[in-house]
């Protein structure tokens, strides 16, 4: 049995999801968009700390709600009036997005339900993730040692600072 | 009541269709790249369900998000550097508009 | 010193219409006549020098046994397409190309002198395009030069063509007006489809006597038609049918009988490039071919006779038409055509048997003093046509009192060409009447005919410009010309009295030995007689306006409106081009190529084009779309991994 306030949190993290994630593709003001993807992301940074991940958490919450949102709502105001309503959606357009969700939906569905065992595992085992063990496991050669792909990462947000600088700037 | 893998993935997976369903039907091209990070986001906490759950022992998929969110990260600022580039360019970010590039 | 430096003789001139050609408009106008001017002056005096070592300088070996020898000044190869096959340009000397370098170059060099007063509008302004049209006759100069001097029949091939594309470059000078347009494209048809004979007569020639080279085939051309071993082609020898071709290409080029019809049109080009290039030099280089070949000639008896015919119909045709033409540089036009055929005529006739050849030397004699006069003539037509500001008969008469110097020069003209004694024209025309006689009495009678018919249409032209009636020509009083073109005249008219007696027989006849000329008297006297009755006849009729031409003109009028109509030839060219290979072979033609060739390959490509349209929507550049296809794609196959393995 898990206790009534992490049940609780679930049901509040569930629901913002769900709700936000629709509004979040259906409103029709960009900006109202931008707000509830913040939403949604922090509902996710939600379920990391209910799982035990406090530092996916903490990172999700950074880069996600403080770094690349900002960013899109900096984007926002300089590509357009935020405040104006974009027209709205043509049936025929809507529709073939829906289908397209639909069918996403039941593809996964079916796979999720032809295991229906594993679907049903709970999560009783302790949880032993701690601050220092992450620290070293990024920067360890051994087995299930992350430098390289750490390394990788390096270099891809250098290329992505200067490739950024280089797009971007007035010509 | 027992909180199940179930009760994390369906929030997932309607996540993710949200996200399917904002990157066909929305024209502007930062909502597009909004729905992209839904559904990016929802790939990441079945990532860290799936460790959680089946394997909590090992970290491998907690690592996943952490470079998932990093990656994203980059791709997020890479997008919006051309898209600005695009509107000053083309007066304009609706994607319908933006077909010279077939030629 | 050796004839080495006759390259200059190319080389200059090219590089003049190079020079002229690529600076344009650069130049003044007066620079590029002055320009062009002095260079063909200077190749003149090299070619005189060359000419004059070769006919009376003794070093290089020019007379063995008193023969002429001929002397190849250099000679390149320029193309070697296989071990036999090997085109060549080079410098060839012997009596006919030395003569004829002499010809050109002295001809040319009036012309360009001429030019600078002719090409002048009332104002004394220099015409527009005039660096084009002295670069043209550069060009003109430097493709005859080549021709004449080429020692193998493909180099005389290429300069061949050349001299046409300047023909045609030069008759289209004033490519504003319709007429000279159209002039143009009509010589440059008619000779090419003329020449498209002369090639295939050289390919199956050099094909069966495996060489190019004129001495090669002319000194011993009985070995080189044994070379093609006794081959028929329809009952002729294969050598005949070549040669024929060859003066298929020749007749086309000097205008003769069902060639001839681009030449009277060709008058719409300025009058200094009628002079030059439709009197004097490129309308003879018909002639000069079948002189260049003669001993092969020799040998087919055939392909004489068929030379023969067409040189005696095209003297008596082209004189027919003359009497009644109006546009003065028609008549002349027509006369050229008329003389031409008598020197084709000339060689026709002529046999090495018969009197040392008489027929070749009384030819090039002809086309010598020809040059002379009848570029006089049309230099003097030039003139006229500069005072009045017309071409036709109508607009003159009565100019004696105007233009004395023109009078003077254009009456010398027409008793040189009427072969009066001691005029150039008397003894060279007597000198091919000899040649008929000997062949056979029926040409003879006949040239003889013709000649007079010539002295009657010269007189005729010369009294209805300079006497007939005194018309009011106003304010505008015709007078003579300037310096630049009164010198030509003089000169010319000078030569024409003094060039028959220069010793032709001496220096240039078929086997290039030295036989002097014998008058033959009784032909002497009757052709002098002929031509004096057909002028006093003309005097009698043009000399004062009378009423007695219309009542003769009224008398015949069928003759004479189907004369002036050139008895029709064009109008049966028109036909048969017309109606009947543009009608019936060429739109059948058309036809199928529009619709079997092109329309297979249209429909491949309409097809290609549908299709490509019918699939065009899959690349709508659209980004949502192709990310939905992908999806469903994704889904799809995930859909089947779900279902295989679960």
């Amino acid at each position: 049995m898990e206790s009534l306030g992490n049940i609780i949190a679930y049901f509040i993290i569930t629901l913002s999801i769900i709700v936000f994630s629709v509004m979040t593709v259906t409103t029709r003001k960009i900006l109202r968009a931008a707000t509830y993807l913040l939403f949604v992301l922090f509902a996710t940074a939600g379920i990391y700390f209910q799982m035990g991940y406090e530092f996916l958490g903490a990172v999700q919450i950074a880069v996600y709600a403080g770094g690349i949102l900002v960013l899109f709502v900096f984007a926002i105001f300089l590509t357009g009036k935020p405040g104006k309503d974009s027209e709205p959606l043509e049936s025929q357009k809507k529709m073939v997005g829906l289908s397209a969700a639909v069918l996403s939906a039941l593809v996964c569905g079916y796979a999720l339900f032809s295991k229906w065992d594993m679907c049903m595992s709970l999560a009783n085992q302790p949880l032993d993730v701690t601050i220092n063990k992450i620290g070293t496991m990024l920067l360890s050669t051994e087995k299930f040692g992350y430098l390289l792909p750490f390394e990788a990462i390096s270099i891809l947000l250098l290329a992505c600072i200067i490739g950024g600088i280089v797009i971007a700037r007035k010509r | 009541m027992e909180l199940t893998l179930l009760m994390y993935i369906v929030p997932s997976l309607i996540m993710f269709c949200c996200g399917v369903y904002g990157f066909v039907t929305r024209k502007n091209m930062i909502a597009i790249l909004i729905s992209l990070e839904l559904m990016l986001n929802a790939v990441d906490i079945n990532f860290v369900v799936f460790n959680r759950y089946l394997f909590p022992g090992e970290m491998e998929g907690m690592f996943f998000s952490l470079f998932a969110i990093a990656i994203a990260a980059a791709e997020t600022a890479l997008a919006i550097a051309i898209i600005v580039n695009v509107f000053r360019m083309a007066k304009n970010i609706d994607i319908r508009e933006l077909t010279k590039m077939k030629f | 010193m050796d004839f080495s430096y006759s390259y200059l003789i190319l080389v200059l001139p090219l590089v003049t219409f190079l020079f002229l050609g690529l600076m344009g408009t650069r130049l003044s106008r007066k620079a590029a006549g002055v320009v062009g001017t002095t260079m063909m002056g200077i190749t003149a005096v090299i070619a005189y020098t060359i000419a004059l070592d070769y006919f009376f300088g003794t070093t290089q070996g020019q007379i063995v046994d008193g023969i002429r020898q001929q002397l190849v000044a250099w000679d390149l190869t320029w193309l070697e397409f296989s071990e036999k096959l090997v085109i060549k340009v080079g410098f060839l000397l012997d009596p006919i190309s030395a003569m004829m370098l002499m010809i050109i170059t002295t001809v040319s060099f009036l012309v360009h002198l001429y030019s600078l007063g002719y090409m002048q509008d009332h104002h004394h302004e220099y015409e527009k395009g005039l660096q084009r049209y002295y670069a043209f006759l550069s060009l003109f100069s430097l493709s005859m030069l080549g021709l004449v001097v080429a020692p193998n029949i493909f180099q005389m091939y290429i300069f061949w063509e050349l001299v046409g594309v300047s023909s045609y470059l030069l008759i289209g000078f004033y490519y504003t007006l319709p007429a000279a347009v159209s002039a143009s494209k009509k010589a440059f048809i008619v000779t090419r489809f003329a020449d498209l004979g002369f090639l295939v007569g050289i390919l199956i020639l050099s094909f069966y006597t495996q060489t190019f080279d004129f001495i090669t085939l002319t000194s011993d051309p009985t070995a080189a038609i044994a070379t093609a071993g006794g081959a028929t082609f329809m009952g002729c020898s294969v050598t005949a049918w070549a040669l024929t071709l060859i003066f298929m290409g020749g007749a086309g080029k000097s205008a003769m009988f069902p060639l001839h019809i681009w030449l009277p049109d060709a008058m719409e080009g300025p009058t200094p490039v009628s002079a030059l290039i439709h009197a004097a030099t490129m309308v003879v280089a018909g002639v000069y071919l079948i002189a260049r070949m003669f001993p092969l000639y020799c040998l087919e008896e055939g392909t004489m006779m068929v030379i023969t015919v067409i040189g005696a119909f095209t003297a008596f045709y082209a004189a027919a038409v003359a009497c009644v033409q109006s546009d003065i540089k028609r008549v002349l036009a027509f006369s050229t055509i008329s003389q031409i055929a008598f020197m084709v005529t000339s060689l026709g006739v002529a046999r090495p048997e018969l009197h040392d050849g008489v027929g070749y030397m009384a030819s090039m004699f002809h086309l010598f003093t020809h040059a002379m006069f009848k570029a006089l003539l049309f230099l003097c037509a030039g003139a006229i046509i500069h005072a009045v500001h017309s071409n036709e008969m109508s607009a003159m008469g009565g100019l004696r009192k105007y233009m004395p110097i023109c009078n003077i020069a254009f009456a010398i003209g027409c008793l040189a060409i009427a072969g009066i004694p001691p005029f150039a024209g008397f003894f060279s025309k007597d000198e091919i009447l000899v040649a008929a006689f000997l062949n056979s009495p029926i040409w003879g009678v006949w040239m003889m005919l013709v000649a007079g018919m010539t002295a009657f249409y010269m007189f005729r032209l010369y009294y209805k410009i300079f006497w007939w009636n005194n018309p009011d020509y106003g304010h505008h009083t015709p007078h003579d010309a300037p310096m630049t073109m009164s010198l030509p005249l003089i000169i010319l008219s000078v030569v024409s009295i003094l060039a028959g007696f220069v010793p032709f027989g001496e220096m240039v006849t078929y086997d290039r030995a030295s036989h002097p000329i014998h008058m033959t008297m009784w032909v002497a006297v009757s052709s002098v007689a002929v031509a004096v009755i057909a002028i006093l006849l003309a005097t009698k009729l043009y000399l004062k306006e009378n009423e007695a031409p219309t009542k003769m003109k009224n008398a015949f009028n069928g003759l004479w409106t189907a004369a002036y109509n050139r008895f029709y030839m064009d109008e049966l060219y028109q036909f048969i081009t017309h109606k009947i290979i543009f009608e019936r072979v060429s739109r059948p033609l058309a036809w199928f190529d529009r619709q079997i060739v092109d329309g297979s390959l249209n429909k491949l490509a309409s097809l290609t084009n549908a299709a490509s349209f019918a699939v065009r929507k899959l690349q709508s550049g659209n980004v949502q779309v192709y990310v939905y296809v992908y999806l469903i794609g994704a889904l799809l196959l995930g859909a089947i991994t779900v279902i295989c393995l679960i």
